[in-house]
Formats: C-alpha cells, structure tokens, sequence
C-alpha cells in the first residue's frame, strides 16, 4: 500500500492583483524580488502602489525562484510585458543573484522601507522573522534606518524551526500557532531553541508523554523568548510591527507582545511581501532620482 | 544609523556597532584590525540614498567575529582594542 507523505510544513503560496488599478495608466512600473532562504516574493508598483504581488517558496537555486516569484506576478497582472519594467530592485539572501535586477538593496532597507508601506509612517521597531534569521530594525518616519541588527548565523527562534516543529508532530504549519494555545498553562520553555537540540529534546518529551499542543507551546515559548532578547538589544518604540511568516502565527504573537508590553500594528497585506515592498519602492525612488539627475 | 553586524548565538552576544552618523569612512580601522574584519565601501549597503563612504564588518568576517576578534581580547590586562582606538571619531562599540 503506498503511502501519502504529507508535508506539514507547506505553507499556502499566493497571487494577487489590484483590481482597481491598471498598468497601462502607470507612469513608472517597478518590481521589487525578494528571494529569501525560504519563501521568495515579486511585488509590481505603479507609481509607488501595489499592483501585483507573489509569495511562492524558495527553490534550490535563486535565479530560478525570482523568475518562478516574478513569473506568477505577471501572470496576475495579464499581458503587462516584463520590458514595460522602469526598474527592478533584488533583495533578500539571494539578492546579489537576481538576473532580471537592476541593481540590489540589503533586506534590512527594504523591509524597513516596507513595513513603512504596509503599516504607515507611525512604524518605528520593524521585527522581521524569517525563514532562516531575525531582523530587529528601528526606523523614522520615512521608513529609513535608525539602528538595525541582524541575526543571520544561527536559525534559532525562526521560521524554519517552526517547520520543523510541524512536520515533527504532523500538524499543518498553519495550524501549529492555534494548537499551541490549546494548553491551559504553558509548560517551561524547551532549553535550547537551537533547531537541532530543541528536535531532539521535543522527541523526548513525546516518549515522555507530553501532548503535542504542549510540545509546541514549550518551543513557541522558547522561540518567543529568543525574539525577545534580539529586540530588546535594538531598543523598542512605538508602533511595533512584525513582518514575515511568524506574523501570522498567534502561537508566537500572543506569547512575544507580553514581553514586548505594545500592542502590535495590524495590516490588510500579507506580511510576507514586506521586503519586496520595500525593495519595489527603492526601485521607484532611484529610478526617479536617475531621471532628474 | 546604529549598523550593528554579528550574531547572538548559544555562547553569548557578538556584536560589533558602527555608528554611521559618526563614520566618515578614514579607514582607519581597517588598517588598525589585525584580523581586517572591516572594510570601507563606497554607499551604506542598508541606506541606498546616501551616497558616502563609510565602514562596514566585511560579509565573511561577519559570522565569526567571536573568533576573530579573540586575540585582541585576552582575559586580563585588556588594552584598548585597536580598531576602538583607531577611530577618531568614537564611532565602533563592541558588545563583548
């Protein structure tokens, strides 16, 4: 009897279009590609608005996910040829990898830059996890830089341990956040958030015979501790907003703004298109700044 | 901009912040650094609107400064760290 392999860790891929707005009006069009280490993005501007955007997954080489990321984009937009591009920004860990980019942007710019987009000018602490590190960014009102530190060596308390965690437990990854809660009182947090450790110490806590909802709230609790300790370092002001797949996991949410003592801004967007956003946006600005040189 | 580059991992804090307000990319540093950890590019890799010079932790060194900056950190009889000393103008602090 063959068997189904799931994936738990597979997370939903998107498409969107404005339906409002059409490409033919714009005066300048950009396109902004993230390529992270696990999820890869493509945003079309006109004139500084959203006009299309993708979330897909990052595959093995990076030029193959930006064209897959831009591809799904333009589909969306239906006949808007990729020549019609003023500029085009690559950000993200493959960033300098992008061939359809024009020149490329670090992430820590381009999601401060986004979040500004997404969440309004009020933002000033952008938390970024992502699949493989933690950004904590401080910003002005213009979405530009004012303290930064980024967490790229060690995957600890990231998007891809939650993953992980998933597939451990066989539980969808876009449930994990509400089961996590599932607990009336959260067990003390596993001991080390290293992906690795913390694996092997969830498998002995099963055999232990803990559920899995405590399991995932022990990690979640681990891993919201140890995003934690990255902000504080960074220094938080108001408004706080957090980009990135784990904004929309309230396993970690609900367990992360306690410490942080804010309530976190909310947006209509997906939080993962924040980078490309930003990176969108850089377009529409230098190629701007190019013209009236 | 507060440019913090390095790593927390399950050892400690490794962070070296250079204050990009401050920088006037001398260069100072990176002749003063044994191990040459830094480097001095043309635009700030994290604010693409300015258009100075200043320094950065090179790409490479970045994820092992726990290492790299060991020699110039003995447990007693600490000196002054040289790219601290090197920098005219105060603008790089260490976390560790």
């Amino acid at each position: 009897m063959a068997e189904e392999k799931k994936e738990y860790w597979r997370w939903t891929e998107s498409i969107w279009k404005n339906p409002d707005m059409n490409w033919k009006d714009a005066e300048y069009i950009t396109a902004g590609i993230d390529v992270g280490s696990v999820s890869s993005q493509a945003v079309i501007m006109a004139d500084g608005e959203i006009i299309a955007y993708s979330n897909t997954r990052t595959g093995s080489n990076s030029p193959d996910s930006a064209r897959n990321a831009l591809n799904l984009a333009l589909e969306a937009m239906k006949g808007l040829p990729e020549q019609r591009f003023d500029y085009c920004v690559g950000t993200g860990y493959g960033r300098v990898n992008v061939p359809m980019a024009d020149r490329s942007v670090t992430e820590i710019a381009c999601h401060a830059r986004g979040a500004n987009f997404i969440y309004g000018p009020e933002v000033r602490t952008v938390l970024d996890v992502g699949g493989q590190d933690i950004k904590a960014i401080r910003c002005d009102e213009e979405g530009k830089v004012t303290n930064f530190l980024m967490n790229d060596k060690c995957a600890a308390g990231t998007g891809r341990g939650m993953e992980v965690f998933a597939d451990l437990l066989g539980i969808s990854i876009n449930e994990v956040g509400e089961r996590s809660l599932g607990v009336k009182e959260d067990p003390p947090p596993v001991s080390s958030t290293c992906v690795v450790y913390a694996r092997s110490e969830a498998t002995d806590l099963l055999r232990q015979g803990w559920t899995s909802e405590q399991v995932l709230a022990a990690y979640s609790r681990a891993m919201a501790e140890r995003i934690f300790s990255l902000v504080e370092r960074v220094g938080i002001t108001p408004e706080f907003a957090v980009t990135g797949g784990i904004a929309k996991n309230r396993g970690i949410m609900d367990r992360l703004m306690p410490m942080v003592g804010l309530e976190p801004m909310k947006t209509e967007w997906d939080t993962q298109i924040a980078g490309a956003v930003g990176a969108a946006l850089f377009g529409y600005t230098l190629w701007r700044k190019g013209k009236t040189k | 901009m507060l440019a913090s580059y390095g790593y927390k991992d399950a050892s400690g804090d490794f962070f070296i912040t250079i204050d990009t307000e401050k920088c006037d990319g001398c260069g100072g540093c990176v002749t003063a650094c044994p191990a040459g950890i830094f480097q001095i590019v043309d635009e700030d890799p994290n604010d693409p609107m300015r258009e100075q010079p200043v320094a950065v932790v090179a790409d490479h060194k970045k994820k092992k400064l726990k290492y790299e900056c060991n020699p110039c950190k003995p447990s007693v009889e600490r000196s002054p760290l040289p790219c601290v000393e090197a920098c005219k103008v105060s603008a790089i602090s260490h976390s560790w």
